[in-house]
């Protein structure tokens, strides 16, 4: 009998990581929703913000914001969003991927790279294979403030402004569907102008105070306002991906389970049996 | 019925507030503003305080924002609301903070970015996942 109780040991073993397995999954779920929900409430301020710079860049002409200046490059920054904790697939393998690759392009053309990192994931990378690190933030949950990432944002910024950098990238995971995440790379700074069509009324705002002041305000909140709407993308992504792989790892569980069940039943039928054979033998002797 | 004007008041985090209103009283950094129905297009900064949109003769709301850029076109009102208190002190604390984390982060690396030993562990990570998958189909396959 010792063959068929180790295997019911490693049977309820992987019984106990399933039910973990399941619970991780619906918890990811859960969570999942509330971020999907976080990320459409922050979308009505960001198109708001973007038309008024849109109407501000557009009737003050006479005062260029450097955020908007498009000038030579010799040092660009990335913005590398990854999670705080790993079983989620290859959510974050496949990101720092996307990141080290556009980081080789400009390595290439020898441009210096500055990097600013949100989430410990990609602390543990970059720390492992060096990168001239500015910034850092993590541990920000699975509700993160706008405030939370505005110290990161700021000196990037501020790099940009001390002509430092004069790129700025984001690098996070965009939320196809809950079954599909792709990295994607999305140009900061400089702004990319939007021409907008409509834009041709021949009014102008009144500004108090001046026009340069408030530009400078609504470019700043945009941009974090970015940030943040990427870092909340990448939390759904990562509940996503990882109820994906806890489903995976919950299903595997159930065929690996099946299995050892059978390979159970079949030695404890050979118990038997054999036990049975001795009994028979032993009653012929007597 | 008396005229109306379009209002919204929102922030990175939330969508606090749309709907009509005859009257909006906020705080601007200039002075206080009362905006009605018509007003000239207005971009101001807000100062903390409260935003006083009349609905109706007796039915007003007060929201109390942080701070914030106030838009005004003759049929929209918009508030882009801060979520916290901003000021030029405290962003620059959680700049310094940022900061302190980031050379903490240096002082455990190793130096320049090694393109060659990084590509090579995530295309590692890579093929680990690729072959769990296909480990996986073939079992599932079989059965």
């Amino acid at each position: 009998m010792t063959i068929a109780k180790e295997i019911n040991t490693k049977i309820r073993s992987i019984k106990s990581t399933q039910k973990i397995t399941r619970a991780m999954e619906m918890v990811a779920a859960s969570k999942m929703r509330k971020a999907q929900e976080r990320m459409t409430v922050s979308r009505p301020y960001a198109t708001k913000i973007r038309t008024v710079i849109g109407h501000v860049a557009n009737s003050s002409a006479e005062y260029r914001h450097p955020y908007l200046d498009v000038r030579e490059v010799k040092r660009v920054g990335f913005i590398v969003i990854t999670s705080d904790r790993g079983l989620c697939g290859g959510l974050n393998a496949n990101l720092l991927k996307t990141a080290v690759k556009a980081m080789k392009e400009y390595h290439d053309q020898s441009v210096g790279i500055d990097l600013c990192l949100v989430g410990t994931k990609a602390e543990n990378f970059f720390k492992r294979h060096g990168g001239n690190i500015m910034a850092h933030a993590d541990h920000l949950g699975d509700a993160p403030k706008v405030m939370d990432i505005v110290g990161v944002v700021k000196v990037m910024l501020d790099a940009y402004k001390d002509e430092k950098l004069d790129a700025l990238f984001v690098v996070y995971n965009e939320l196809i569907n809950t079954m599909t995440q792709r990295p994607r790379t999305l140009q900061l700074l400089p702004l990319v102008a939007t021409e907008e069509k409509e834009l041709k009324h021949h009014w102008d705002y009144i500004y108090e105070p001046e026009a340069k002041d408030l530009l400078e305000i609504l470019l700043t909140r945009y941009i974090e306002t970015q940030v943040y709407q990427a870092v909340v993308e990448n939390i759904a992504c990562e509940q996503a991906a990882r109820m994906v792989a806890m489903k995976n790892a919950t299903e595997n569980a159930g065929e690996l389970i099946n299995t050892l069940q059978l390979a159970y039943n079949k030695a404890r039928q050979a118990a038997i049996t054999k036990e049975l054979a001795e009994i028979v033998a032993g009653a012929e002797a007597v | 019925m008396p005229m109306t004007i379009h209002v919204d008041i929102v922030s990175a985090e939330a969508q606090i507030f749309s709907g009509l209103a005859e009257r909006v009283v906020a705080t601007g950094v200039l002075g206080e503003l009362g905006i009605l129905p018509g007003h000239t297009p207005l971009l101001t900064a807000l100062k903390p305080g409260p935003i006083r949109v009349v609905k109706s003769e007796n039915d007003e709301e007060i929201f109390y924002i942080s701070g914030g850029t106030l838009e005004v076109q003759p049929r929209v009102v918009t508030v882009l609301a801060d979520t916290v208190v901003r000021a030029a002190d405290l962003d620059e604390a959680v700049a310094i903070e940022a900061k302190e984390r980031a050379e903490q982060a240096l002082k455990e690396r190793k130096g320049e970015f090694d393109y060659a030993k990084a590509s090579g562990e995530l295309a590692e990570a890579m093929a680990q996942l690729q072959a769990i998958r296909k480990l996986k189909k073939r079992l599932t396959g079989e059965r």
